[in-house]
């Protein structure tokens, strides 16, 4: 649970990732006819990873539509819905499919603010989903938010648990600015996948905000920081619970949101412990994961007693075989042996 | 067409047939209870082509050494019927390290440099690579060919528009294969799809465009055959729309409660339908169609077992192979 967020006052019930999505997409379009939603397979299938679960039934084929697979041409017609004032929520099926629309999401839908001088608004959320993990290789489970992040003028957010991403999701649409909202497939709760049981909690029925920006402390710790994120996070509270069993006290930050990046939150957690991994699902070089390390360097490398160590995808495409994928993630042992590398 | 003929492509679409119906059961048989799709022998996605091998049968009839497929996430049937090596496809659905691609690239990423066969998992972007083979062969003075195929679906997708006006105005020998299975995952023609003919788009491209209806393998191959001898005989390229049938989910796991075309799938399959066709003009005994089943199992069953005996990479090989 973090600290930052609406305090949830109402029942709570269990619920998966996938289902406080599409709870938080339909609480919105409740409250204003101007959200709708658009992607591949939203409709009567509600998103190939759940993410519009139930949201056909209630609000019909007009405000959920199912789209050709012409992502340049259903993106750019989210940006110009949005640019006319109304709140789309735009599905591209997979991350990976950036390559056949990245023109609409870089150079308009992220630029149209700054270019227009602040004049047009372009108050959208693309969702995606991300990650590997099952053996969809190397064109089906990419991460990548560090290569949208890069690029200025989209926020990018990116839920690790159930509660986070009904929260975020609210913000996302609720943002007058273009929002990438990055979900992990592995994180989803789905019934037809691997799931830590971290990716189905209490969520509160009703609607509530996290904010968009804000990093949350998944877990206190004292000897070493996790700055991570999304399924990683899942994985870094496992690898954290049982290296208290050992005497090892771990600190999990989890960033929720890369742009903004909440670079406080990193800082005060290396000051306090000293030790930092980041673990980061996405390629190493060029990437979230050196921006991290970069946040000490630049403040204060004297925070450090070691140095910084990083945990990400080797720079190689994602691998099909198992054994081959599991070399290059992000691994639970991996975060493990790393933690205890650091306290060596 | 010789009887002959006829015989090659039944036992064709027999053995595709039986090797995916095998490879279901392999696939499914080890992520029982909890249906897992990351877990078993055959891990991820799986997008069976059953029911389509007419598509493949009919247009590889007329393919020969040099000529390229670019496929898509469906690809078996057109690996298979180009020539590409059962037991290396197998190995690598498998993710061993004697399959097509090391274990790297899996059932949707199949490289077969030999047979000049490749897939991809993006939507509609083996097109724009097939001309790009055509390219090749034309500046080098052969009669090859480049096949390239994409569902309905695809059609929606700016490459395959791209790829088309490319192909015309260089003239290139490609034949664009479109497989019209009425699905694009849960999504019907009808309600992505303004025309009903993604033939007619090729008149946008003043390229010729043939729509063949009914599922029906041989006039699959009447069309492609001018198609690719079109192509072969440096007149340019073609659109061939083939209406085809999926018969199973768009990928294995897929409950399908959003199609409304259920109940008809079985009586619409196209191999049975075949067999009875060619029983009644004389062109196949029962003796025989059991035969081709045996023979397609014996070469499924030794491919299976070809892969499972095979090695698992190990971890580290994953970094190899991001150069050359
Ligand atoms: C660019 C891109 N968008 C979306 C997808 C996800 N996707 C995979 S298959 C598919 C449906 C394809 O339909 P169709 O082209 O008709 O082929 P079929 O699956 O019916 O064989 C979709 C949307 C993708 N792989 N690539």
């Amino acid at each position: 649970m973090t600290a930052t967020e609406t305090p949830p006052d109402a029942g709570t019930r269990r619920v998966t990732t996938a289902k406080a999505m599409a709870e938080a997409i339909g609480l919105e379009m409740r409250d204003n006819p101007e959200v709708f939603v658009m992607g591949e397979d939203v409709g009567a299938y509600g998103g190939i990873f759940g993410s519009t679960t139930d949201l056909f039934a209630e609000f019909g084929a007009d405000r959920v539509i199912d789209t050709p697979i012409s992502e340049t041409g259903f993106i750019g017609a989210g940006i110009g819905a949005a640019v006319e004032g109304m709140r789309p929520v735009v599905e591209l099926m997979f991350v990976d499919f950036y390559g056949v629309c990245m023109d609409q999401i870089s150079n308009h839908m992220a630029k149209i603010h700054y270019e227009s001088g602040g004049a047009v608004k372009v108050p959208m959320v693309l969702m995606a989903a991300t990650g590997g993990g099952y053996s969809d290789a190397a064109q089906h489970s990419q991460c990548l938010w560090g290569t949208f992040a890069h690029l200025p003028g989209m926020k990018v957010v990116v839920p690790s648990n159930p509660y986070d991403a009904k929260g975020l999701m609210a913000s996302a649409i609720r943002d007058d600015n273009p929002v990438l909202y990055l979900f992990h497939k592995g994180a989803q709760g789905l019934v037809w996948m691997e799931k830590n049981p971290r990716s189905i909690a209490d969520v509160p029925e009703e609607a509530f905000t996290v904010p968009i920006g804000k990093a949350a402390t998944a877990r206190e710790g004292t000897d070493v920081t996790i700055v991570t994120l999304s399924l990683s996070v899942q994985h870094s509270l496992d690898v954290a619970e049982e290296l208290a069993g050992e005497g090892i006290s771990v600190e999990v930050i989890d960033l929720r949101s890369l742009v903004p990046l909440d670079r406080q939150a990193v800082l005060d957690s290396v000051a306090k412990t000293g030790r930092l991994l980041v673990v980061d699902e996405d390629y190493k070089s060029f990437g979230l994961s050196g921006e991290i390390a970069a946040i000490v360097a630049e403040t204060d490398p004297t925070m450090l007693a070691k140095p910084v160590s990083r945990l990400a995808v080797p720079d190689v495409p994602i691998p099909y075989s198992r054994p081959l994928e599991y070399g290059i993630l992000p691994t639970r042992e991996k975060i493990s042996a790393a933690v205890k590398d650091l306290l060596a | 067409m010789t009887s002959l003929d006829r015989l090659a492509m039944y036992t064709e679409m027999v053995r595709i047939r039986q090797y995916e119906t095998r490879i279901m059961q392999e696939y499914h048989a080890d992520k029982t209870p909890a249906w897992d799709i990351g877990a078993g022998l055959i891990p991820g996605e799986m997008h069976l082509s059953a029911g389509q091998e007419p598509a493949a049968v009919g247009v590889c009839a007329h393919l020969k050494k040099g000529d390229a497929v670019t496929a898509t996430h469906r690809p078996h049937h057109f690996a298979l019927a180009h020539g590409v090596d059962m037991n290396a496809m197998t190995a690598e659905i498998y993710g061993r390290t004697t399959g097509l691609c090391k274990g790297k690239g899996g059932h949707m990423h199949l490289f077969d440099p030999e047979n000049h066969f490749s897939c991809s998992g993006i939507i509609a972007q083996g097109y724009p690579v097939a001309c790009g083979q055509a390219m090749a062969m034309k500046r080098r003075g052969t009669d090859n060919v480049a096949v390239a195929v994409t569902g309905e679906g695809a059609a929606n997708q700016g490459a395959f528009h791209e790829a088309l006006n490319l192909a015309a105005v260089w003239n290139l020998p490609v034949v664009f294969v479109i497989e019209d299975n009425d699905w694009a995952i849960s999504v019907p023609r009808g309600e992505s799809t303004a025309n009903t003919s993604n033939a007619d788009r090729a008149a946008g491209y003043g390229i010729p465009g043939v729509r063949v209806e009914n599922n029906d393998v041989e006039a699959v191959f009447e069309a492609a055959g001018a198609a690719v001898d079109r192509a072969r005989a440096g007149e340019g390229p073609s659109l061939l729309e083939i209406h085809t049938l999926r018969l199973l989910g768009h990928f294995e796991g897929d409950a399908q409660a959003y199609r409304s075309d259920l109940e008809t799938v079985d009586e619409r399959d196209p191999i049975p339908r075949y067999a009875a066709s060619l029983m009644e003009s004389g062109d196949l005994t029962e003796a025989q169609a059991e035969e081709v089943k045996a023979a397609a199992d014996a070469e499924v069953d030794a491919a299976i077992q070809f892969a499972i005996e095979s090695p698992l990479p190990q971890p580290e090989d994953a970094l190899d192979d991001v150069f050359a």
